[in-house]
């Protein structure tokens, strides 16, 4: 079933051009021996004419909202998965907070086993730290650890783990099977009714103000709280140029942490609020260019660990209308690739292996997933994204995979293509096109539409 | 103009523009037949997400004297959560005719989004949003303060003037006002210098780049000799933990922002107090500076129909589709025989010189 490729003239990474052939879910060679390996193939041999390309580890996302169980309306496992391979990934971090929460073995194991069955990416789903995200109670940390899907990765997300005494039981307990907290940094009392960056502009537009404070002030906490437990922590979406510092700071004295940056934040401002367009409302907000810049310089330097989407759907009404009743959150998995290129490789910042470090070895890594994040070298498991780097394409949210189009960046021309991608050796995606499987009897039922 | 959602939609012309067909407007108002028959046959929508009765009522007053059809749609409660969204009532009213909708909304951006959606083509007035902008209450106090300070023997209105060289204070809960915004605005376009005063809880973080000087002493900008000072109201849960906890206790608050007797002796004898209302007495206001005869407080709240007839007016009749019509054309010669200054502000007040208002 599942055919050969042969990519010819392909860069791996920064390198020269060669040829990978990847058969049997494996890269099965590399340079001239591809070539000869492909003319004693099969039939079913697929080439590439991959020339000017790149060819990346697939992409392995640490924070994504597949919104399943419970808002299939925005998203669903089937329908973020597949956006996620259109987007370069192979394997996808699916967030807690679902209805029901994913608190328990049960429902970890049921998004797993859907994201399995999906079979567009691996799905990882993320445990939550607390019972229903209340920041009250542990939730079984162990036994979702224990689960099929193997947790490793916890996060309340949407919420911030506040009190100092849950987080701190919390770091130290996921010691026992090498899991990590991922916090999202909110500190709740500076942020009630919060709406946007507190700032000139929220001044002057009259909306309440998300200070950077209520950010750094939880992240210097929970750095000196991970240094005194000696555990892992991870910092979800940092967005502030002073939370750049104080992780830069709490690197430099040893302590375990690591932080991601979404691609919103790389490249908007909260000057994007002027319009009251709901689409720019997130969390955390859109910053300043001050702050694009500091996370822009963190994330070439090696403060910051990972690039990672935050995806998050929302239906139409939930965006369609002013701007405080708006759900906070945009999608961005299909557009995370490019805004990498165009913020941090075409202006010189960061060649192609750091982008497959930022995009994949890294969050592989966070989150200890096995297979993904791997060298592009012979015998490795086939979880690959071919990218064309000189084409250029214009935003539209309605034609993307994702089943909701609240995409921040409408009509804006990016750089990159994804041509393919593979999943242990299987395209997901080529020439551009998810590759929907019509025998599939979840197509035939309309739950997804190809 | 198409919409009027913020003061810095309006250039300087444009302002003085509004402020002098208010004057003729005014000068309308002191007739025993007060009303117009400029917009007859338009329909004017005052949708209030918020209660605020004297808003509504002054808008409703200055639209039926200009003989519009008015509906009140008064919606508070059914914000979009749960009820029907704000794009469904927009939607509703749409199909139902309306001419301008005039929003007040909690919401910051609210008459934003409506006048720019795609939801409805009716001409939208803010008429207060969240903590953004309330530009007609600016627009009144401009007028207010334009009458009392820059008018004189055979123009007590001020026609034709700016504020230039004026001083006024803006005093207290800067940080959750959208008329010290509106205010700000339009006062520094006018080229008045604006003080404001408060305690540092109660300004915004970024305050820094609007033009105006920040104090957070009120005696001495007093001492200064404002020109005028606008009181904003202050509301008492702000104090509370759960609003925010923004001052200790309004003792304390009275005591360094309060508008007092004391307080008031301090000014020059030609300034003038503002309060755009409804006023809390004892707390940023006492009864004796509220009941001066500084105080324009009373005269702000006739003003305020005036300002709102001139912005219906230039909304609705101020476009090239109705000008030529016959309530438009009929409105002209009943502004203009009533207006002390002659008929060349009614006409200049009229349709084709406002085409390049809106910033």
């Amino acid at each position: 079933m599942t055919a050969q490729y042969l990519l010819k003239d392909v860069r791996i990474l920064d390198g020269e051009p060669t040829d990978v052939l990847v058969a049997g879910g494996l890269v099965a060679a590399i340079g001239p021996e591809a070539g000869d390996a492909a003319e004693n193939a099969p039939d079913d041999l697929d080439v590439i004419d991959a020339t000017g390309m790149v060819l990346l580890p697939g992409l392995v996302d640490l924070h994504t909202h597949l919104r399943e169980p419970g808002r299939e309306d925005a998203e669903t496992i089937a329908s973020g998965t597949r956006a996620a391979a259109a987007g370069g990934f192979t394997a996808v971090h699916a967030m807690a907070n679902t209805t029901p929460t994913q608190d328990t073995a049960g429902v970890v194991e049921q998004v797993w086993r859907l994201g399995a069955q999906a079979g567009w990416t691996d799905v990882h789903p993320v445990g939550a730290v607390s019972v229903g995200l209340a920041g009250e109670h542990l939730a079984e940390l162990g036994a979702m650890a224990d689960s099929a899907a193997r947790v490793r990765v916890f996060s309340d997300d949407g919420k911030c783990v506040h009190d100092p005494v849950l987080m701190r039981r919390a770091l130290e307990y996921v010691k026992a099977f090498d899991g990590v907290i991922a916090q999202h940094a909110q500190e709740p009392r500076l942020t009630e009714g919060a709406q946007m960056h507190e700032g000139v502009v929220s001044a002057e537009i009259g909306l309440a103000g998300w200070p950077a404070v209520a950010e750094e002030a939880i992240i210097a906490r929970d750095v000196l709280l991970a240094e005194h437990v000696g555990s892992r922590l991870h910092v979800c979406h940092l967005s502030t140029a002073g939370s750049v510092e104080i992780v830069r700071w709490a690197k430099s004295r040893g302590i375990d942490v690591t932080a991601e940056v979404t691609p919103h934040h790389l490249v908007l401002t909260d000057e994007e609020a002027r319009g009251y367009d709901p689409v720019f409302k997130v969390n955390p907000p859109l910053r300043t260019q001050a702050d694009v810049d500091a996370v822009r310089e963190g994330l070439a330097d090696g403060t910051i660990d990972i690039v990672a989407t935050d995806h998050a759907p929302h239906t139409r009404e939930d965006k369609d209308c002013e701007w405080a009743a708006a759900a906070f959150g945009m999608t961005g998995l299909e557009t995370a690739l490019s805004v990498v290129q165009q913020t941090m490789v075409d202006t010189g910042r960061m060649t192609w292996a750091d982008v497959a470090r930022v995009l994949s070895t890294n969050p592989a890594r966070i989150g200890r997933v096995e297979g993904h994040g791997r060298p592009i070298a012979v015998g490795e498991p086939a979880n690959l994204v071919l990218v064309d780097p000189e084409q250029r394409r214009v935003v539209e949210p309605e034609r993307q995979a994702t089943a909701s189009a609240n995409s921040p960046l409408r009509g804006r021309e990016l750089p990159g293509r994804v041509v393919a991608t593979f999943l242990r050796g299987r395209a997901t995606v080529l020439d551009g096109v998810p590759q929907d499987d019509p025998a599939d009897p979840r197509f035939a039922a309309g739950r997804v539409t190809p | 103009m198409r919409h009027l959602l913020s003061t810095t939609d309006l250039d300087r012309a444009a302002a003085i523009r509004v402020l002098d067909t208010a004057a003729q407007m005014a000068a309308t108002q002191g007739r025993q037949i007060k009303k117009l028959p400029t917009l007859r046959g338009r329909t004017v929508v005052n949708l209030f997400f918020e209660d605020s009765t004297r808003t509504r009522i002054s808008f409703e007053t200055a639209a039926k004297r200009l003989s519009a059809d008015v509906i009140n749609f008064s919606a508070k409660g059914s914000s979009v959560s749960k009820g029907e969204s704000l794009k469904d009532t927009a939607l509703t009213l749409q199909a139902m005719g309306a001419d301008a909708i005039v929003i007040r909304h909690q919401a910051s951006g609210a008459p934003h989004t409506l006048a720019h959606a795609g939801w409805t083509e009716a001409a939208v007035v803010n008429a207060g949003d969240g903590m953004h902008q309330h530009p007609t209450q600016a627009l009144l106090d401009a007028f207010t303060i334009r009458r009392h300070l820059t008018g004189g023997p055979g123009n007590p209105d001020g026609v034709g003037n700016d504020l230039a060289g004026l001083h006024v204070a803006v005093v207290g809960d800067v940080l959750h006002s959208r008329v010290a915004r509106s205010n700000v605005d339009l006062l520094h376009t006018l080229g008045a210098r604006v003080t404001l005063v408060a305690p540092p809880t109660l300004l915004p973080v970024g305050v820094g780049p609007w033009p105006a000087e920040v104090s957070y002493r009120l005696d001495d900008v007093l001492a200064q000799g404002p020109d005028a000072v606008m009181m904003l109201r202050v509301q008492r849960e702000r104090m509370s933990t759960a609003g925010g906890g923004f001052f200790p206790s309004p003792l304390e608050y009275t005591r360094l922002y309060g508008l007092d007797a004391r307080r008031l002796a301090t000014l020059p004898d030609h300034s003038i107090v503002l309060h755009p209302g409804p006023m809390n007495r004892g707390l940023e206001i006492s009864a004796d500076a509220a009941d001066s005869p500084r105080a324009v407080i009373v005269e702000q709240v006739a003003n305020g129909v005036a300002v709102r007839m001139a912005v219906l007016y230039l909304l609705l009749a101020g476009d090239g589709d109705t000008a030529g019509t016959a309530p438009a054309t009929g409105a002209v010669p009943a502004l203009t025989s009533a207006s002390s200054s002659g008929s060349t502000p009614a006409t200049t007040a009229a349709p084709t010189t406002t085409a390049g208002a809106t910033a």
